[in-house]
């Protein structure tokens, strides 16, 4: 296990700064001079030239690399175009907003998922098995920002069940004041009883968690239901059959554990999709997430907070698949060799 | 995925999702090679006197909000998704392939050495790099295919090259490297052709995600143009008219989500047809 951990962390490191020098070349491929981008375009050529000396433009492109890992260690992600904060400050600040949002779609997505891709197994190629199949695969193929755009218009402007956007109602921020924990609203209206601002939040959760909530959901339906019908014809299961199971109890009593095995790997493997797929989530419903930062980033160029943005989500995507798979190698010691 | 695909040929479209699916693509494929003559009118054709009518015998989407008949456009906007898709797909599976069918076939320190760039670019989520490769490039619809297919052709190599590795090692191989024959002719006469089969299967898989991907860069702006018929792009468009005129949305999504569905129909029907393991009896 310790040699399995080694090599795993080893990779992960060597990942890790592929990415951080990807994102560095692809950053260096933005069209015009960073330095007109920060001084302006009445600046002397003076000021230009303060501005080049100022990023290190004149070096070579090896000590800008090592200049751009040596800030991004010390905590230095730049500042944005934008909002004049530094961007690392701007995303401690939205990461959590999106991880609220893809949590609920997550916690939705397993409780919706895994009873009916049980439903499927049971009833296969009959007709709750079709009826999951096709939903699971509309599910999946589902453009996210039109769907957004649906249940907003249906459910929020014309029937008004739902607040149209926002991630709670601002006027509680005057009456009911939130304090900062954790940055997630959600948690730390609860951990400090704040009723008023957790209720509101959790109204404003349902429509984007839902829109979120639809890939996952798709995923794990089919995964679960591929799973159980193969743990159904192995011979445990002849054997529980021949002991009077019924096929329901077969299931969920012997079938189930095993197929949520490979349900805990894809989580891991969705959530990071979910984080990118919600960015057009929260766009349209104005969720104070990562994705509206990153889009309001792109229309304004504002390069350091894109970069930012990729860099961290790349990360998170790398420690979950990490995480992944040291759970799996602690479940299951086959995964050690592969 | 390897060995099994090479020996088993189709076993008759056991799954009629297959059947389903594949259908499904061609009316959306005849629907967007027959635009010119389907369509009722021209696709640019602005009419701002019968702008945002509601679908009727003469306008059967409506009309947008320059009037612009909706149904020509969803049409035409086949041709640019299908296009993408394709050319995607194409870019991507040519680099893949090579890279991992080299590397498959090398073994040693280049296996390793590409092997661990496609871990680079897995690490990123496919949407994430696009968008920001989207942003950093031009908005154009040649944008949108590099974006995308940098993002697609990891998954490509991956699999090619341990299609590869395992021809590799099989001794008609080795008689052919006995016999002289240079090792790039040995790539391309036996170890291509024999490690092809998985990646056209997963192809089939993908196009559903190629079509998403290429449809929310486009609602984000950074694809197609204006006037151009795109379905992301003429969801964007529309969605401020959405509580008033609900067609000029509804119809472009919902051609995104057939077609992306019809593809993973497929998919699915092919991957269940062509692994045993599941198959539903």
């Amino acid at each position: 296990m310790a040699r399995y951990l080694i090599r795993r962390l080893g990779q992960t490191l060597l990942v890790v700064a592929g990415v951080v020098v990807l994102t560095f070349v692809i950053m260096r491929l933005v069209p015009g001079d960073p330095a007109v981008a920060y001084a302006g375009p009445k600046a002397t050529p003076e000021q230009l030239a303060e501005a080049r000396e100022r990023f290190g433009l004149d070096d070579p492109l090896w000590a800008q690399l090592g200049a751009y890992v040596r800030d991004l260690v010390t905590g230095d992600w730049g500042t944005s175009l934008r909002t004049r904060q530094p961007v690392l400050d701007d995303l401690s600040l939205a990461f959590p907003a999106s991880l609220e949002l893809v949590g609920a779609a997550l916690v939705l997505a397993v409780a919706v998922g895994v009873p009916v891709g049980v439903l499927a197994a049971r009833y296969k190629a009959k007709f709750p098995d079709f009826g999951v199949r096709v939903t699971s695969m509309l599910a999946v193929s589902v453009p996210v920002f039109w769907l957004a755009l649906a249940l907003q218009t249906v459910f929020a402007s014309n029937l008004g069940w739902f607040p149209i956007a926002g991630e709670y109602d601002d006027t509680l921020n005057t009456t009911s004041p939130l304090t900062l924990w954790t940055n997630i609203t959600i948690v730390d209206a609860l951990i400090t009883g704040n009723w008023p601002i957790f209720t509101s939040t959790l109204r404003h959760l349902v429509l984007p968690a839902l829109v979120v909530a639809a890939y996952p959901t798709g995923v794990i339906a089919q995964m679960v239901r591929a799973t159980l019908i193969e743990e159904a014809s192995q011979d445990h299961a002849r054997l529980e059959r021949a002991l009077g199971f019924r096929e329901t109890s077969i299931l969920t009593r012997f079938a189930l554990r095993p197929a949520l095995n490979p349900v805990l790997s894809l989580i891991a493997l969705v959530f990071a999709y979910a984080i990118v797929n919600g960015f057009l989530v929260e766009a349209v419903f104005n969720w104070p997430g990562l994705g509206r930062y990153a889009v309001n980033a792109i229309f304004s160029s504002d390069t350091p907070a894109i970069a930012g943005v990729t860099l961290l989500v790349a990360l998170v995507y790398v420690l979950a698949n990490l995480v992944v798979d040291l759970l799996q190698g602690v479940v299951d010691p086959r995964a050690r060799v592969r | 995925m390897t060995a099994p695909v090479l020996r088993r040929p189709l076993p008759g479209f056991g799954d009629r999702f297959a059947v389903a699916g594949a259908l499904l693509i061609a009316l959306v494929v005849l629907a967007a090679l027959l635009a010119p003559w389907l369509a009722p009118y021209p696709a640019d054709e602005v009419d701002p006197v019968n702008a945002l009518l509601p679908p009727s015998g003469a306008h059967w989407f409506g009309t947008d909000q320059v009037g612009r008949d909706v149904f020509t456009r969803v049409l035409y906007g086949g041709r640019t998704s299908l296009s993408i898709a394709v050319a995607v797909l194409a870019v991507s599976a040519a680099a893949g392939v090579t890279l991992g069918v080299v590397a498959g076939y090398a073994g040693g320190w280049v296996r390793d050495v590409i092997m661990r760039v496609t871990d680079v670019f897995l690490a990123f989520p496919a949407l994430l790099l696009s968008l920001t490769l989207a942003v950093v490039l031009q908005p154009s619809v040649t944008t949108v295919v590099l974006a995308i297919a940098v993002t697609w052709w990891p998954w490509y190599a991956r699999l090619s090259a341990s299609a590869a590795a395992s021809i590799a090692g099989r001794p008609y191989v080795d008689a052919a490297r006995c016999l002289g024959v240079p090792a790039p002719l040995i790539i391309v006469r036996h170890v291509l052709p024999n490690s092809v089969t998985p990646v056209l299967v997963q192809l089939s898989l993908d196009a559903g995600g190629v079509i998403l991907t290429a449809a929310a860069l486009s609602y984000l702006g950074l694809g197609a143009q204006e006037p151009a018929a795109e379905w992301g792009l003429m969801v964007q468009q529309g969605q401020t008219l959405f509580t008033t005129n609900w067609w000029v949305v509804t119809f472009p999504g919902l051609a995104i989500l057939v077609t992306a569905f019809a593809f993973n129909v497929l998919g699915e029907g092919l991957r269940n047809a062509l692994d045993p393991r599941r198959i539903v009896k």
